[in-house]
């Protein structure tokens, strides 16, 4: 008698039972990471508004840039204990950053930083250790302040959302079969109205919900994920230097960033690490490189130089698994279509927490009532329809 | 039939809402300028959905 388009009671059961379980797991880690998401969509703005930098010198677009050696060595100066991290480009500013350190793998508040005009080369301002808030959330958001063991729970977290997701899609159907698309009573009983919105904020931001969690997965796991790169790539590119010492000439990152540039025309430098034996090579620069485009900029390629020799291997592009990472972070930060589309993602979070909120008083009342007696009922009525004849 | 499930009643406008979606969030990542104006415009309309049938559930409730 049953159709195969019809739904068998137990699999809605089923159904029900993953939602909600799925849904409990992540629910308070999944409501924090919403509210300090918030912020986060904006740090660009809020970053701009809190901190006040020194600007750089207006100028022609193609002007030529200052010597990046000249800048290393003023830092080394500022900072004679530490040693060279990394050099970085501003994506909004011409402005260059020199982050010194004392270790290859620095621990939080250990990098001290000098900030450069990218085209007088004049040092702008050596930022002062102050609280800073977008870290702080973003560390929050991201890691709940547990480092790596943090990142897997957050990870973790993340899925079991895409688990609700999932679910809370297929318990909608045998849910809703009886009620128009969108019905929101506002004249019923407080259960009712909660029970609609859940219904109606769920299934309309289904799809962004379902990105920004399966992109959250793939942030969390981000830095095993570059482990696995580091561990196949870097052997055989350091197998001709076993036994070699540590290098002692280092060649100019200058020349090392117009070597990149003439070999690598289509790409802009981001990054070059100095010499490191956790992210990068012991005996190169790590040089990052990313696209012009709106979509290649996403897309970074490595380039490494022998610090000595200056002989340089380019990447032939990252695997698979980075290509999706880099890809996914713009779709969970929401920050690639400008002001208008962050304002979309608030709402979008907005809708988010409602339908948590929603959903955990939906959980809580229908504790107090007989457990399921809902799902009963909607059950039972599918039995009697099974049976009866076609209307 | 009763009893068969009215899968495009209940998902039909769903999957039209995710599709438009999709290409909203998309739109923004492939291009800039035109393609962000359209994002916008595809992300606004689920946005817009939640505040119509929201507005229409109290209309319906101050009627009464």
């Amino acid at each position: 008698m049953t159709k195969s388009n019809s739904i068998r009671p137990q699999t809605v059961r089923t159904w029900y039972r993953i939602h909600k379980w799925s849904s409990l797991i992540c629910t308070a880690l999944l409501l924090m990471a919403c509210v300090t998401g918030l912020p986060l969509v904006f740090s660009d703005e809020l970053q701009t508004m809190l901190e006040h930098h020194v600007q750089p010198v207006q100028v022609e677009a193609g002007a030529a840039t200052a010597n990046i050696d000249a800048m290393v060595a003023e830092t080394q100066a500022k900072f004679p204990s530490l040693h060279p991290f990394n050099v970085y480009w501003d994506d909004d500013e011409p402005r260059v950053f020199v982050n010194m350190s004392p270790s290859d793998k620095p621990k939080d508040g250990e990098i001290k930083q000098a900030v450069f005009d990218a085209h007088t080369g004049r040092l702008l301002e050596i930022p002062t250790d102050q609280f800073n808030l977008i870290g702080f959330l973003l560390r929050l958001h991201s890691e709940i302040f547990l480092g790596l063991t943090g990142e897997l729970v957050m990870g973790a977290m993340a899925l079991s959302f895409v688990v609700s997701l999932l679910s809370g899609a297929l318990v909608y159907g045998p849910f809703m079969r009886r009620l128009r698309f969108g019905t929101y009573r506002a004249d019923g009983k407080p259960r009712t109205r909660w029970f609609d919105l859940h219904n109606l904020l769920g299934i309309v931001t289904l799809t962004w919900a379902f990105v920004v969690g399966a992109t959250g997965v793939m942030n969390a796991i981000s830095t095993p994920l570059f482990g696995i790169w580091r561990a196949q790539t870097m052997p055989t590119i350091l197998a001709p230097y076993r036994g070699k010492p540590a290098p002692t000439h280092f060649q100019s990152v200058d020349a090392t960033v117009q070597q990149v540039s003439s070999a690598l025309p289509k790409m802009r430098i981001s990054s070059v690490l100095f010499p490191n034996k956790v992210f990068g090579s012991p005996q190169h620069y790590l040089v990052w490189t990313e696209g012009k485009t709106p979509l290649t900029s996403r897309l970074m390629t490595p380039a490494l130089v022998d610090v000595q020799s200056g002989a340089m291997t380019v990447s032939k592009g990252l695997p698979w698994y980075l290509r999706a990472l880099e890809v996914s972070r713009p779709l969970h930060f929401g920050d690639y279509g400008g002001l208008p589309l962050k304002i979309i993602w608030a709402l979008f979070d907005v809708a988010l927490i409602v339908v948590l909120v929603s959903g955990v008083y939906l959980w809580l009342i229908r504790r107090r009532a007989p457990v399921e007696r809902e799902l009963n009922r909607l059950v039972s009525l599918e039995e009697q329809h099974a049976g009866a004849p076609a209307r | 039939m009763s009893h068969s499930f009215p899968f495009r009643k209940v998902y039909g406008p769903a999957m039209v809402i995710a599709v438009i979606t999709l290409y909203g969030l998309l739109s923004a990542l492939l291009g800039d300028g035109m393609w962000d104006a359209l994002s916008w415009v595809a992300l606004a309309v689920p946005l817009a959905v939640i505040a119509w049938k929201y507005a229409a559930g109290r209309k319906v409730s101050t009627k009464s």
